[in-house]
């Protein structure tokens, strides 16, 4: 379900992994590859079990069954401290009676290496994270961005062969949010080391990831990169969890999905089918258009999202579609739409899960 | 937000009761330390520094306050020794039962001081339990007789009474530690012990420093032990005032001695909490 | 963490030496109690092992002997009377520290809390050269003076810690809707802080049911059950002094448990002990 991208050897292998808290299931069968040097956003909504799956592959938690492996090396088996795996804790976890240096320092100490070296590596590390001023200060001191750079170099310090980063950007403000998606993406590039990044915000994950894991309610929805996962969604609720769309249900015969009043020409077999229609897939028809499905309808509302709106329109047998449409360029109430029957894309249907 | 009234009404009460019963009082034994005491057993109120003198010169006061200090300083050592310990354990390793070995820990609290230093009497004898046990599994012979009215005894007891005043600063400052540094520190590298010993302790020096001082601040000027369990040789500081506003009637006396003890152990009180302030990084 | 995510704490660690020592100094805490207690149903005294003869006999002397039924009732006057003292003076102090910025507040709350921590012979001590000094007399209003003001400091924290959880705007709602000041504490302060008030009640009662070092100096005529102890522990020991303490020992235990439960009930996790053992802190009026 999940093989890494081309050309990329695996270095973390999750093989069935199952989690249950008392009676709560929590992850139920997740298995997964994580390519050397990618960069691998799970994403899912709260509850979903990415922090626990991210737990275990630190360390933190057992599965309750499955494996991970990397390399040759049986991971899950091994405590914590014997992993080669560092962690960026969502509220950065710095220890507050050690110094920025200190707390870089840290796991480096502990592996009692050379002062020379610690020194060395410690001060490149702060000097990649832009910290070299503050290396003396205390965390009560420096604000919650600075802590977060500090997180990320005393784990990146350590070399680890992976890094797993816990909603580290949920605390900050929006602005510098996504100066640090920016800087965060691009020290990837810079050491690469494979990242797997943990959030519930799509945006984020559809900027920063070179794949995305889309995980719902234990289970992984989807597996692919950003381009792929926005415009072949594997089900319903992949197609409404990233971006917007237009769910429509219809009944296929003979080649011919059938909507309400909707029809359009379609590849897939007889029988109900769920398709996804990506709001900037619609558009006012035009009489140039060949082979496009047509609709008529009233403009209920439009919202205003800067560039362009997104734009609400009910037409025949009650079906409310949403249309993006440069903003003010749609000012008449009635209108005509129209989309290519490529554009609809067919999804499996997400039942709800226990 | 509160008017000038409630603000009155809220203050004046408490402050006038603590005025005149805990700072008029010390007041007076301040002065009652200046004064002096008549063949006839009344008091002169004419000012000296007579019983200072007296203090600084007789060896029998230096002797005891010392002894006191170091009984005292025995029962701070073994109080952390036992109760640090069973703090982390209770903090970090009890699991499910954490609500229950708290209660356990605070129930020897609020028992009477007396039952407990009762039992240790009853327990200590040459005719005691212990003693009695012995010899009837044949461990000895006779009896030991160091284990009552002694030093030891007073140590044992008072580390017994004390100890679960020492666990819980110690507890609580544990608790206040967040978890994920410990997990940050294992995904580091670092087995559970170093982990202990730069993260999990350093941080909890404040709860020490307020546990230790409990210890040694109410056993120094612990009485009833000594009286009930010491004997001769274990005669503290305290003693000596008990004797002094009692049999021996010397009130200027045993207030210079208690102003002593006082200023003591304030000093201890702020150097404590100088202590908890640098080591504390929240 | 997110708490959904996790909100499943970890399974604890395991460590047997911690556990084993945990259980020692838990043996070393209880044992002597236990010993005591099982005493109290030895026919031969209160030494020699192993206990021969079960029987009930202390007990039945205990409860005809008068002198302890005295004392017990005068205890439970000065306690009560402790309690209303040390609640009467400790809430205001309470809220004057939670609220109001005076001269000489940190001398005030490190005043109110020294008995705490100051061994009880200053304190007895001190508060004799204080009555000595007044035409009143040493007896049971002296002890109860004397617990009432020791004590003040176990009201003012647990009231205390109760008003850091207090929701100031409920106040401010109720002053708002026309309620006088005096109004709004007795129908909105005072109800928030019912467990808290409960609860330093109850500690309050206990320790002065217990108290002896301080209560040695104020001593008039009239006994409180531990000085009636105290006494008799110097003329001679029988096994009726062991039935005693394991009943104050059932006594303690009950009422503590019941304590902790209430504290359990009024706030998320007990921090027993710290608020007692250090001073309140300031926050900004």
């Amino acid at each position: 379900m999940s093989p890494t991208p081309a050309q990329k050897p695996t270095l973390l292998s999750i093989r069935n992994i199952a989690k249950t808290f008392g009676r709560n299931v929590v992850l139920r069968d997740v298995s997964l590859e994580i390519a050397e040097g990618e960069f691998l956003t799970i994403l899912g909504e709260s509850g979903s079990g990415k922090t626990t799956l991210l737990r275990i592959i630190a360390g933190f938690e057992t599965a309750t069954s499955g494996e991970v492996w990397m390399g040759a090396d049986r991971l899950d088996q091994q405590p914590p401290y014997r992993r080669r795996v560092n962690t960026v804790f969502q509220n950065y976890a710095l220890f507050p009676h050690l110094t920025v240096e200190q707390n870089v320092a840290y796991g480096l100490r502990v592996a009692k290496r050379p002062n020379a070296e610690v020194e060395q590596r410690v001060a490149e590390a702060l000097e990649k994270v832009k910290m070299t001023a503050h290396a003396k200060k205390k965390p009560s001191r420096i604000s919650g961005g600075q802590q977060q750079r500090v997180a990320l170099a005393r784990a990146l310090v350590n070399r680890p062969n992976l890094l797993l980063l816990d909603e580290p950007l949920s605390a900050l403000d929006a602005n510098l949010r996504r100066q640090m998606q920016v800087e965060l993406k691009s020290l990837q590039r810079e050491v690469g080391i494979a990242f797997v990044f943990v959030t519930h915000d799509q945006e984020e994950a559809m900027v920063m990831s070179d794949r995305i894991a889309l995980l719902r309610s234990g289970e992984l929805e989807q597996v692919a990169t950003p381009r792929e996962i926005y415009s072949r969604p594997a089900t319903a609720y992949v197609a409404q969890f990233i971006g917007h769309t237009n769910l429509l249900r219809a009944e296929v015969r003979n080649g011919v999905a059938r909507c309400g009043a909707l029809s359009w020409q379609t590849s897939i077999t007889d029988g109900p089918a769920l398709f996804s229609l990506r709001p900037e897939h619609l558009r006012p028809s035009s009489v140039a258009s060949n082979g496009a499905a047509r609709i008529k309808g009233k403009v209920l509302q439009q919202a205003f999202h800067g560039a362009t709106s997104l734009v609400r329109v009910e037409c025949a047998d009650g079906l409310v579609l949403v249309m993006r449409a440069s903003s003010g360029g749609l000012t008449a109430q009635d209108v005509e739409l129209e989309f290519s029957p490529a554009d609809a894309v067919p999804v499996r249907e997400s039942p709800e899960r226990a | 937000m509160f008017s000038r009234a409630y603000k009155t009404a809220v203050t004046v009460p408490p402050l006038a009761w603590v005025a005149v019963f805990l700072l008029f009082p010390y007041a007076l034994m301040f002065c009652y330390s200046f004064w002096s005491v008549t063949p006839a057993q009344t008091i002169l109120h004419s000012w000296s520094l007579d019983n200072y003198k007296e203090l600084f010169q007789k060896s029998v006061y230096w002797q005891t306050l010392l002894r006191s200090m170091w009984i005292a300083t025995r029962v701070m050592l073994f109080s952390l020794l036992l109760g640090y310990p069973l703090a982390y354990f209770l903090s970090f390793y009890s699991g499910k039962r954490k609500d229950l070995l708290y209660q356990m820990v605070i129930i020897p609290l609020w028992v009477s001081y007396l039952v407990r230093a009762y039992a240790w009497k009853t327990i200590l004898g040459s005719d005691g339990v212990l003693n009695t046990l012995l010899q009837y599994v044949h461990l000895t012979s006779h009896p030991m007789d160091f284990l009552l009215y002694s030093p030891f005894a007073v140590v044992l007891t008072v580390t017994h009474i004390y100890t679960p005043f020492t666990i819980l600063p110690i507890y609580a400052s544990l608790e206040h530690i967040p978890r994920n540094l410990v997990e940050a520190s294992h995904d580091l590298g670092a087995t559970p012990a170093q982990t202990f010993w730069k993260v999990i302790f350093p941080l909890s020096i404040p709860g020490v420093v307020a546990g230790a001082t409990f210890a040694f601040v109410l056993s120094l000027g612990d009485f009833l032990a000594p009286l009930l369990l010491g004997g001769p040789s274990g005669i503290m500081i305290s003693n000596i005032v008990v004797s002094l506003f009692g049999a021996a009637y010397n009130w200027p006396l045993g207030a210079a001695i208690s102003l002593g003890m006082l200023v003591i152990v304030i000093s201890l009180l702020f150097l404590s909490e100088r202590l908890e302030k640098r080591w504390s990084f929240s | 963490m997110t708490l959904a995510d996790s909100q499943q704490r970890p399974t604890a660690p395991r460590s047997t030496w911690l556990a084993l020592h945990a259980s020692a100094v838990f043996g070393f805490l209880y044992l002597p109690i236990a010993v005591l207690i099982l005493y109290s149903f030895n026919g031969q005294g209160v030494g020699g092992f192993p206990p021969h003869h079960l029987t009930l006999d202390w007990y039945r002397i205990l409860f005809a002997d008068a002198a302890i039924w005295d004392a017990v009732l005068n205890s439970l006057q000065v306690a009560f009377a402790a309690m209303v003292i040390s609640l009467a003076l400790g809430i205001p102090a309470a809220l004057a520290l939670d609220r109001v910025q005076f001269p000489g507040k940190a001398l005030f709350r490190r005043l109110v809390l020294l008995p705490l921590i100051l061994p009880g012979i200053i304190t007895g001590l001190s508060l004799l050269m204080l009555f000595n000094l007044t035409i009143v007399k040493l007896s049971l209003l002296t002890i109860t003076l004397g617990h009432g003001t020791a004590l003040i400091s176990v009201a003012a924290t647990e009231v205390f810690a109760g008003l850091q959880k207090l929701d100031r705007a409920q106040e401010e709602a109720s002053l708002d809707l026309g309620a006088n000041y005096w109004q709004t504490f007795w129908r909105i302060t005072v109800p928030n802080l019912k467990l808290p008030i409960i609860g330093a009640a109850l500690l309050i009662f206990t320790l002065s049911m217990d108290e002896i070092a301080v209560s040695f100096f104020l001593i008039g005529r009239d006994n409180t059950l531990p000085l009636e102890i105290w006494g008799r522990l110097r003329r001679g020991i029988t096994p009726e002094i062991n039935a005693v303490s394991a009943i104050i020992f059932l006594f303690s235990l009950l009422t503590i448990v019941f304590w902790y439960r209430l504290r359990l009930r009024s706030q998320s996790a007990p921090d027993v002990g710290m608020e007692l053992l250090d001073p309140p802190h300031e926050t900004s009026t």
